[in-house]
């Protein structure tokens, strides 16, 4: 009864229900990708981001095991933080990033308009400068 | 009580300790019947989770950098990412079974629902080196932009993971062949087990997430 | 950089020794030469003396196969003294070198040189002084703290310490075979990239880092699991000491924050080795990414060597204030918050780089957020000693130091964090002052308070107090004389990392920094001697188990504590258990039973060794050394899983005659 693997892996019911569940939504993200229904790209990534996301969490539960219960609780509390810093790790990067790629990088193609909303000059970047400047063996 | 084992290794079985009862031992032992190896081995998990979540972010930022090259439309095929993707899943199933069968005390079992989970696991493998040939061969490698530079390290990384799972799968099998179903061995292929649905579950961000809203 | 005269050797590779060719042995530095004569004497001596004394074998038995905390506890100090003097030769030779080169001059330092000199200094400070400070101090501390026999993992506690080993001596080898990078600390792209930094040196850094980060990483896992796991019976979590609440927030960044750091590193290695384009100018990379990840991880990093030390300072205070710690829950709660928090503030240190003013303004916000839990901590120590009966003693000096000198340093850091501010400051020397003033006055005074604090209970003997005053002083005049000076520099417009400037006006902050860094040098060698001087008057100084008279379950146990920590499981019913346990007139009650202990191993120590020869041959594009390291690394590990006897008994009969023996002085 005291076996030291303290959480048990469940009973064959609980992993053909994990499974199926798995099938499905595996099935629909691949359906809509190559069966192409009529529907907006916008729409079709949240449904297959939201799948994946249900997915996940039916893998955690069928799988996996996890419930709030389970090491007194430790194992759900670090499994939380650690989707806290995913979600600070990924939408901190891609805000951050695009905000500074607004900001830094106008391509050729972005300068006129970027010298409109500016009304004065910008300075061209020179991208063959910046790839070959420094690029010269410092000798020996 | 005294815990001596590690991640890498699982709970291992010491000797059986002096002639004491063991209510008696409980009583005096600091009341941690239980190992720390699976808490431990789930924290390493979530650690291992952050890298796959920077190697995602990666993926995020640097995915629409084609440098001219190839973009995802002109390289993935779904239908193979699906098939690799049941493999993986049915390889999670299998290995489901085998615990089921262990916790059951057979062992005879147990040996042959790893192998056939390792089988999956092999093919899923040898589809993801055919796919990186494939693509490397074409002139979409790793160094052709900063889409596939971030493409290859996730999925690779990933592939790494599920091969040092197979290695571990091994080793494991024959220590269960030698030492049986022990207390030391069912901690070791509940870690193991761990390790192995937590790579099915990070392939599920990979094949929506890296492989199907690019192809949208 | 077009006047930088680097001896760089052409590149070559031979199946045999990769790129590496006698060239690359720096014999026409003369710095360089003198070091390597100075490192080598003093080896030989030192190995020399220990064959004399017989000490080898001791040394391997007793210590390097050990797998118990607090011997490497100890050992991660040791290394962090060591890593120390040479992160401190680095830095008394750039205020030289800065002092001098004024107008015109261009001092002793070659710019090719002086690069490595403060990339060096950077590395080794954070990442093999004060990591290896703090983790050994957790170790050491940490589990005593708690009542517990061991860490959760002593074997990946062995291993974890002889990774940062590895990495510690690959940057060393590069002082002597090759070059170290020469990018700053954290090796920002395109510089470090393949295009613009060839050599071993950027590799060297690399994979020092990647080493080193594996053993920080699974030391991380471990602790974390000792204090869910490995808790005296009773000890619910508003029990535990300070200490361990903050080692418990530390683990939790390293665990959290570490992964970013590697993935980090490993893409810039795959740039470098593989010729994938993460970082680079062309081809679709984007060396803002980088900067973005690393810092990412680097926030959260500057947290994980405070927080562990605002612990030490709440143990000290309480002990010398003779009264329990003023807030331990606002105390738990402010760590907790600074623990969140401190994911949420990494842009703060690229303001500069071109975010908008949504997100410049975001993370300016939360940098200020975070200073609220951090001053609650420093009123919660200054009411702890409010009324309180409070000894002077050297760790309470460190400490009354230490509220000083980090009040002024979170000052300036809380202007900084205002974009418009950072602007004008950034990359100057007010940045560096800033830094050292909350690095210098926080981590490293901390350090010392400990070291004064737990010596005692390690040894079985206490440090000299007029020494350990002595060193004190001359390290708190000497960081102010150091660092006020950068303070006024950096508003004049100095940037960081100069080799040499045209306007004499600077010369004179250059020449008292100067100063301030040899007033810190001799307050180095005081605490050295002081070590030394101890050791030697150990008889005199010898003190019993508790010569603080403290409040925390780790001074239960003998000076220096027996291998097992407690003869008998300690039962908890509130905080600062040993203090109640002393009122009711403690002692053990001589019924003890078999302990259950683990067995050492020489494992972690040999794939250590090996990790070490696979970073060597990385670095130098030995490919057959790398291929043969790697694969016997992996065999070892394989191998270690088949040995199922790793733990045994002590038998009641050992532990009654160590503990009749008492305290050892």
């Amino acid at each position: 009864m005291s076996t030291p693997t303290t959480h048990s892996h469940g009973t064959m019911g609980k992993l053909m229900m994990g499974f199926a569940m798995s099938i499905i939504l595996t099935i629909i993200p691949f359906g809509i990708v190559m069966g192409d229904p009529a529907m907006s790209s916008n729409m079709k990534i949240g449904i297959i981001m939201g799948l994946g996301a249900i997915q996940i969490i039916v893998h955690l539960v069928y799988f996996l095991h996890l419930d709030t219960k389970g090491e007194g609780g430790w194992t759900m509390a670090a499994t939380m933080l650690a989707i806290v810093i995913l979600v600070i790790v990924m939408a901190g990067s891609l805000w951050v990033m695009h905000n500074m790629n607004e900001n830094m990088m106008p391509m050729p193609n972005d300068m006129k308009a970027l010298m409109d909303a500016q009304g004065g000059e910008a300075m061209p970047l020179d991208m063959d400068n910046m790839e070959h400047g420094g690029t010269e063996e410092t000798g020996h | 009580m005294t815990m001596i084992d590690t991640p890498l290794t699982g709970r291992v079985e010491g000797p059986a300790g002096p002639s004491h009862p063991a209510d008696h031992a409980h009583g005096h032992d600091h009341g941690h019947h239980d190992s720390p190896t699976p808490l431990g081995f789930w924290i390493y998990l979530m650690s291992d989770c952050i890298i796959f979540g920077t190697l995602f972010a990666t993926y995020a930022v640097l995915g629409y950098n084609y440098a001219g090259g190839p973009s995802p439309k002109d390289l993935f095929e779904p239908g193979f990412v699906l098939i690799e993707t049941a493999l993986l899943l049915i390889s999670s199933v299998t290995f489901g079974v085998a615990m089921l069968r262990a916790e059951a005390g057979k062992l005879d079992g147990t040996s042959l629902w790893l192998i056939i989970t390792a089988i999956f696991g092999a093919g899923f493998i040898a589809m993801e080196l055919y796919e990186f040939r494939h693509l490397i061969h074409i002139g979409a490698g790793p160094d052709r932009s900063g889409f596939l530079s971030a493409f290859f390290t996730l999925v690779g990384t990933h592939g790494l993971h599920v091969t040092s799972g197979l290695i571990w799968l091994i080793t494991l099998s024959v220590q269960l062949r030698i030492h049986g179903l022990t207390e030391a061995n069912m901690r070791r292929l509940g870690t193991l087990s761990m390790f192995w649905h937590f790579l099915d579950l990070v392939w599920i961000g990979v094949f929506s997430f890296v492989y199907l809203v690019r192809l949208i | 950089m077009s006047t930088e005269v680097t001896h760089s050797p052409q590149e070559t590779w031979s199946p045999l020794f990769g790129r590496l060719t006698l060239d690359w042995i720096p014999y026409h530095e003369p710095i360089l030469v003198g070091t390597f004569a100075g490192v080598a004497i003093g080896g030989l001596i030192v190995l020399a003396l220990m064959t004399y004394f017989r000490l080898w074998a001791p040394l391997w038995k007793n210590w390097v196969v050990s797998i118990d905390h607090k011997k490497i506890g100890i050992m991660y100090m040791v290394l962090g003294f060591i890593m120390f003097v040479r992160g401190f030769a680095d830095a008394i030779m750039m205020r030289l070198q800065q002092a001098l080169a004024a107008g015109g001059s261009e001092g002793y330092l070659p710019p090719h040189h002086f690069d490595q000199v403060f990339t060096a200094h950077g590395v080794i400070m954070i990442f093999f002084v004060a990591m290896a400070f703090i983790t050994g101090i957790m170790n050491f501390v940490m589990p005593t703290q708690i009542g517990a026999r061991d860490v959760a993992f002593p074997f990946l506690n062995n291993f974890a310490f002889w990774m940062t080993v590895a990495g510690a001596l690959l940057v060393n080898i590069s002082l002597f075979i090759g070059e170290f990078a020469r990018v700053g600390w954290l090796a920002f792209p395109p510089l470090s990239g393949a295009a613009y930094s060839t050599g071993p040196g950027m590799d060297y850094y690399l994979w020092a880092l990647q080493i080193a980060g594996i053993g920080t990483t699974l030391s991380g896992v471990n602790l974390l699991v000792t204090i869910f796991k490995m808790r005296a019976p009773g000890m619910k979590l508003f029990d535990m000491p300070v200490f361990t609440w903050t080692a418990l927030c530390t683990n939790v960044l390293i665990v959290a924050a570490f992964p970013v750091l590697t993935v980090s590193l490993a893409l810039l290695l795959l740039d470098r080795y593989v010729g994938t384009h993460f970082f680079t100018n062309d081809l679709g990379g984007n060396a803002m990414m980088y900067v973005n990840l690393i810092w990412i991880w680097g926030h959260p990093e500057v947290y994980i060597l405070i927080l562990p030390i605002f612990g030490v300072f709440s143990e000290v205070v309480a002990t010398f204030s003779g009264k329990p710690l003023f807030g331990y829950k606002t105390m738990v709660w402010a760590t907790m918050a600074i623990m969140v928090l401190s994911f949420i503030v990494w842009l703060h240190h690229f303001f500069t780089m071109g975010s908008g003013a949504a997100v410049n303004t975001f993370f300016g916000i939360t940098t200020m957020i975070i200073a609220v839990p951090t001053g609650v901590k420093i009123f919660n120590w200054l009411f702890t000693m409010y009324k309180g009966n409070v000894r002077f003693e050297v760790p309470m000096l460190w400490t009354t130091g230490f509220i000083v000198t980090f009040v002024i340093g979170g000052m300036t850091g809380v202007l900084l964090a205002i974009p418009p501010v950072d602007f004008q400051l950034h990359n100057s020397l007010f940045l560096i002052a800033h830094f050292h003033n909350v690095i210098i006055g926080g981590v490293v005074f901390g350090v010392y308070a400990a070291v004064t604090y737990w010596w005692p209970k390690a040894f079985g003997f206490k440090l000299d107090d007029r020494i350990g005053k002595a060193s004190f002083w001359f390290w708190f005049v000497g960081f102010y004389l150091a660092f006020m000076p950068l303070y006024a520099l950096g508003l004049m417009g100095v940037t960081r990392r100069m080799q040499s400037y045209m306007d004499q006006a600077w010369q004179i902050y250059f020449v008292i920094a100067l100063i301030g860094a040899l007033c810190i040098f001799t307050g180095i060698l005081l605490a050295f001697f002081n070590f030394f001087y101890s050791t030697i008057n150990r008889k005199k100084l010898a003190c019993g188990s508790d010569p603080w008279n403290a409040r925390t379950l780790e001074w239960a146990t003998q000076s220096p504590p027996a291998y097992y920590n407690f003869p008998e499981d300690v039962h908890v019913r509130g905080k600062d258990e040993f203090w109640r346990m002393k009122q009711e007139g403690f002692k053990w009650s001589g019924n003890y039973s078999p302990i259950h202990m683990p067995k050492n191993t020489a494992t972690g120590v040999v794939l250590g060794a090996m990790a070490l020869v696979f970073g060597f041959a990385m670095v130098w594009y030995i490919w057959w050394l790398a291929i043969i390291s790697f694969v016997l690394m992996i065999g070892t590990v394989i191998a270690h899983t088949f040995n199922y006897n790793r733990d045994y008994y002590i038998p009641v009969s050992e532990i009654a005659e160590i503990e009749s023996k008492g305290t050892v002085a």
